[in-house]
């Protein structure tokens, strides 16, 4: 149940799910009252509120790549460890943590690199606010709406581009300087 | 000082009930075939399998017991287990993979000096676990199980993915532990040589049940066992160095009551030795020992009673048990000499013995 629910915005349009998070997190929806009325806090079409509905969008991606990275442990490693006495906690520090760590670095750069081109979720749930909730999609959208902002759209598209082909780059090379550490 | 296994458990299709009680000290072999519940025993006394009914204790020290619902998980129970495939963790030096057992316990009787020259350890210690060879990565695996301060070492098959000539270079690193830990340590192969070089006491395992189980010279020279039917059956006597004949090149052995003759051996008066003799190299005879001694090139000669006869009808010959006074031979001769000779239990018999017939297995470091 838990899993299917992580996994939903992966399938589900992400307007449905930006509309959910409204219904949800909205100042009338009752946890964004609950939020609002202890702390104060509002996250329908503000800042934080775009940042929520990117997360939720790609905390699929990021729970994949985990568990990807903790199943490909081999569990006679585990095994060996419990004979040598360690427990469980520590043999999820020293053995399990440092093994699954370069797929989980993948997996958070590509889960961030994802996030920055959320659109659906974002517009539906955050609005698209100049300043406060625009995200580059967004902002290239709207440039586009805009007569004559072919321009402003090419020179976001550029910067959309060397955000995303870094954030590529740099997983790999992590990846890769990690799996090494970890003698593979 | 005993270790004391005893465990039942119905898998589908197989039935496991194994109970021995193995030294305090010195390798155990459990040795038969594969799938006859070997690796179980090692699973369970390690504490990675719980079966339906057990009870394991090493010196008294009850650490799992069915009746009482007492089961100590693996971290807890201080036996340490060398798995077939090293299963060193890759993200550690050499050296940390030693220390991880180490570190965690606090009383500590073995130390990493000890271990890291017991095993030859020291040109490997800053090295990655994917840098060693086969060989390499079994003495390491097994200096990790030592450092976790075990009372009770399980070895499984550690020799069996490495080559002939891996085998024989690990062989002695493995032979000198016992004398220098004086721990207990379960040993499980399926190579006969192997349990011959290392063990002290044997539990022969088949179908999932012990076949029979004691002191290796003594298992090894019965001839109703099914390691009596291997080709190179043999009986194993632990021998002391009584003094060289230097003029004549020989050396003589004092195993119990019996004298060996064998090839000078450079090897010190007192010393032990573990000799092999192999059942199809022994010649029977009757008449008295001076008569024949005087006519004959053979060196040794020895009185002794016919103890038991096991045919093997398939390939025309028997097995027979020689009692030498305490310790006993075995024999491969022809259906046909044992009708020749007449042959039955109880009657007296001359084991021949050429000097070349008696292997004197490599020595083991003193440490």
């Amino acid at each position: 149940m838990l899993h299917a629910l992580v996994h939903l915005p992966l399938v589900l349009p992400p307007v449905v799910t930006g509309w959910l998070l409204l219904l949800l997190f909205g100042v009338r929806g009752p946890l964004g009252a609950l939020l609002n009325h202890f702390f104060g806090i509002r996250l329908a079409f503000t800042t934080a509120g775009a940042a929520l509905a990117c997360g939720v969008m790609v905390f699929p991606i990021m729970v994949r790549a985990v568990r990807q990275a903790i199943d490909a442990i081999d569990p006679g490693l585990e095994q060996a460890a419990r004979t040598l006495g360690a427990g469980r906690l520590d043999r999820f520090w020293s053995i399990t943590l440092p093994l699954a760590g370069p797929g989980v670095l993948v997996g958070v750069t590509v889960a961030y690199a994802t996030s920055l081109g959320e659109f659906g979720a974002v517009i539906t749930f955050a609005a698209n606010i100049p300043g406060e909730t625009r995200t580059l999609p967004l902002a290239i959208f709207s440039a586009l709406q805009v007569p004559g902002g072919e321009l402003a759209a090419a020179k976001l598209s550029a910067v959309s581009l060397v955000l995303a082909l870094t954030g590529l780059l740099l997983s790999e090379f992590l990846g890769r300087r990690m799996n090494k550490a970890a003698g593979r | 000082m005993t270790v004391f296994f005893s465990a039942r458990h119905k898998f589908p299709g197989f039935e496991f009930d194994i109970k021995f009680e193995a030294p305090g000290r010195g390798v155990t072999a459990l040795f038969g075939p594969s799938g006859a519940g070997k690796s179980t025993v090692l699973a369970i006394a390690a504490g990675l399998l719980r079966p339906e009914q057990c009870h394991f204790g090493i010196d008294g020290v009850v650490l799992a017991d069915s009746e009482s619902d007492l089961w100590l998980p693996p971290e807890r129970r201080r036996v340490g287990l060398v798995f077939q495939d090293a299963r060193l963790f890759p993200h550690m030096p050499v050296d940390a993979n030693l220390r991880y057992g180490l570190r965690r316990r606090t009383a500590k009787t073995i130390e990493f000096d000890t271990v890291v020259e017991l095993l030859g350890l020291a040109a490997l210690l800053a090295r990655r676990p994917h840098t060693l060879s086969g060989g390499e990565r079994q003495r390491v695996a097994i200096g990790r199980a030592l450092l976790s301060q075990p009372h009770l070492l399980l070895m499984d098959e550690p020799l069996a993915s490495l080559d002939a000539a891996r085998k024989a270079d690990i062989l002695p690193y493995l032979a000198r532990l016992p004398a220098a830990l004086g721990l207990p340590i379960f040993y499980v192969t399926h190579a006969f040589d192997e349990v011959v070089r290392l063990a002290d006491a044997l539990v022969l395992i088949d179908g999932g049940k012990v076949v029979a189980s004691g002191k290796l010279s003594d298992l090894a020279a019965r001839a109703d066992l099914p390691i009596a039917t291997r080709d190179d059956a043999a009986a194993v006597l632990d021998c002391t160095v009584a003094e060289h004949d230097t003029g004549r090149g020989l050396t003589r052995l004092i195993c119990g009551t019996v004298n060996l003759l064998v090839a000078a051996q450079p090897i010190h008066p007192g010393a032990k030795v573990r000799v092999r003799i192999a059942a199809r190299e022994v010649i029977l005879a009757h008449g008295d020992t001076r008569g024949l001694a005087e006519s004959i090139s053979l060196h040794n000669i020895l009185p002794g009673t016919v103890r038991s006869i096991t045919a093997d009808a398939a390939r025309h010959t028997a097995m027979v048990e020689i009692d030498l006074g305490g310790p006993a031979l075995l024999a491969r001769v022809t259906t046909d000499a044992v009708s020749h000779l007449e042959l039955a239990k109880d009657a007296p018999v001359l084991a021949l013995i050429k000097s070349m017939s008696v292997e004197v297995l490599p020595i083991v470091e003193e440490y």
